[in-house]
């Protein structure tokens, strides 16, 4: 299977053709992809060289003038390393772009902590009007992606990572899609942990929501869920343990509720290896998941035997 | 020339002093904010094709004050010329005024950028300056200003590393020296623009004759960078 990042130049290069108000930014990461958009569109492809800040700077400054730029690289270098640019150049500004990070938690582990943003989207929520969105498989990133670039002059991230479910889902870009009902409580899977997730409550008499578009937050769709699961939530998310919890609380505000945010340790865990290694010892494998959420709701016993 | 609101008055350079002493209470002011006032005034004056009727015009030149410190200079230029009415400058820095200690392009009429936080002005002019090329908008030229001390930002240097080899003749940077770096650029600050591919000139930033030259020199190809020196900060 292709990554969802595998989507990322394709699409744009289409919606390049498509549409004279997008632009591509880049800074070296992902340049190769966009050769022959940037044979076509000479003006709209523009790879600043290795210089994050002036990267979403001068996405910014195109913005100003009515283009709407994708800005693509790493997550570490588009969210974290020009943060302010971020905070100031857009929001304050009061323009938008499409942020398109490829990287995500741990999808290079060999690489180390200097490649991993699990932190990325807990620092988006220290801003506000960002809509982020967490595609669980190449598909729905491709359908994530041309939401975003659709959306108007919006301030849009898109969290692409090699991590996928087996199979991808209709996405609508707004709500959580309910893919189990149940009666002991509600969970809710962001992008790629979906298959852990619906493995490890294999058996549990659980509600399952799929969230690929983590803000805005689906108030509304977690309410829903709860009028029949109980208030009993768990969050399990592909970055920051915690980082919706606040969202869930809010939500939930008017009853009475406990919610538990599963995702990725603060704690540097310095070690290499593969992704696979690094989800269990962030305890998001489905055995792992399995007792944690099954400890939570009540509804413990042990995962079932694989067929 | 538009005047907004009421007050149908024509301002002229001499009128900046006043219209300052609206916002300091005297006509005495620091540094930071009257460095800069030559240059706005020739600026706005002579060279930029702007106004407060072209400002949702794609056509019209942009000016991004990236030195968003001590804007008294800024907002009275801006009043002079119409893009804000003069009654305001008295609430400078209050609660319901438009204008801070910093400008925000949301509530400033005229202000392209809001700014305060140094480093940004210059990475966000290249990009306005892509913007515009990418849109087939080759008559508008894109301004900048930025303080010598502010260009010890590494988002500058990203920025005019970028911009000469870019190519892109569009830009412009006007930096106001007034030796306020604690670490003087080795060659000046001409020679670091200059070994970037840009076009460069270093005059005295009050002497508006000199200024409107340099401002208006040609650089086929090329950003173009002036430097204007004015007396040191702390002198």
């Amino acid at each position: 299977m292709d990554t969802m990042r595998d989507r990322l130049a394709p699409v744009v290069t289409r919606l390049l053709d498509e549409d004279p108000r997008v632009a591509a930014v880049l800074a070296e990461i992902g340049a190769d992809g966009f050769t022959e958009a940037r044979r076509r569109h000479p003006d709209r492809v523009v790879n600043v060289g290795i210089r994050e800040q002036l990267l979403v700077g001068a996405a910014a400054g195109m913005a100003l003038t009515g283009l709407r730029p994708v800005v693509h690289t790493f997550a570490s270098f588009l969210v974290e390393r020009p943060f302010e640019q971020v905070k100031l150049d857009l929001g304050h500004q009061g323009v938008g772009a499409v942020l398109v990070s490829a990287s995500a938690s741990f999808d290079w582990p060999a690489g180390g902590y200097t490649h991993m943003a699990p932190g990325d989207v807990a620092l988006l929520d220290t801003l506000d009007g960002w809509t982020v969105h967490v595609p669980g498989h190449p598909d729905e990133a491709e359908t994530l992606l041309r939401h975003a670039v659709a959306a108007g002059d919006d301030k849009v991230y898109v969290r692409l990572s090699t991590q996928s479910n087996a199979h991808g889902l209709p996405v609508d870009g707004e709500r959580f899609r309910t893919v189990r009902e149940g009666r002991r409580g509600t969970v809710v899977a962001v992008g790629p942990v979906l298959d852990a997730v619906l493995d490890a409550t294999e058996g549990l008499d659980a509600t399952v929501l799929y969230a690929t578009t983590v803000r805005p937050f689906d108030a509304a769709g977690l309410r829903r869920a709860t009028e029949a699961a109980g208030t009993d939530v768990v969050l399990v998310e592909p970055y920051l343990a915690g980082t919706s919890t606040a969202a869930a609380n809010d939500a939930l505000a008017e009853v009475p509720h406990r919610v538990l945010g599963l995702g990725v340790g603060r704690a540097e865990l310095r070690r290499y290896g593969t992704a696979d290694e690094h989800v269990a010892a962030h305890g998001l494998d489905a055995r792992s998941l399995r007792a944690r959420i099954g400890g939570f709701l009540g509804a413990g016993g042990a995962l079932p035997p694989r067929a | 020339m538009t005047i907004t609101g009421e007050d149908t008055r024509t301002y002229g350079y001499t009128d900046l002093p006043a219209l300052m002493g609206l916002m300091t209470g005297d006509e005495k002011h620091g540094p930071a904010a009257t460095s800069t006032l030559d240059v706005l005034w020739v600026l706005y004056d002579r060279v930029l094709r702007v106004g407060p009727e072209r400002m949702d015009d794609p056509g019209r030149d942009r000016f991004l004050l990236s030195k968003g410190h001590g804007p008294m200079a800024y907002y009275a230029v801006l009043a002079a010329k119409g893009f804000l009415p003069v009654a305001w400058l008295p609430g400078f820095g209050s609660y319901d005024s438009p204008l801070g200690h910093h400008p925000d392009r949301v509530l400033v009429p005229g202000a392209e950028i809001g700014s305060g936080s140094l480093g940004h002005g210059l990475p966000i002019a290249v990009g306005t300056a892509l913007g515009l090329r990418a849109q087939g908008l080759h008559e508008p030229r894109v301004w900048t200003l930025v303080g010598d001390a502010e260009l010890d930002e590494g988002s500058n240097h990203e920025a005019i590393a970028f911009a000469g080899p870019a190519g892109l003749e569009a830009l412009h940077t006007v930096v106001v020296d007034n030796a306020s770096a604690s670490y003087a650029r080795p060659g000046g600050i001409a020679a670091r623009f200059e070994a970037a591919g840009w076009s460069a000139r270093t005059v005295d930033g009050r002497d508006h004759d000199a200024l409107y030259d340099a401002f208006t020199a040609p650089h086929p190809g090329r950003p173009h960078v002036v430097v204007a020196r004015v007396e040191p900060k702390n002198a």
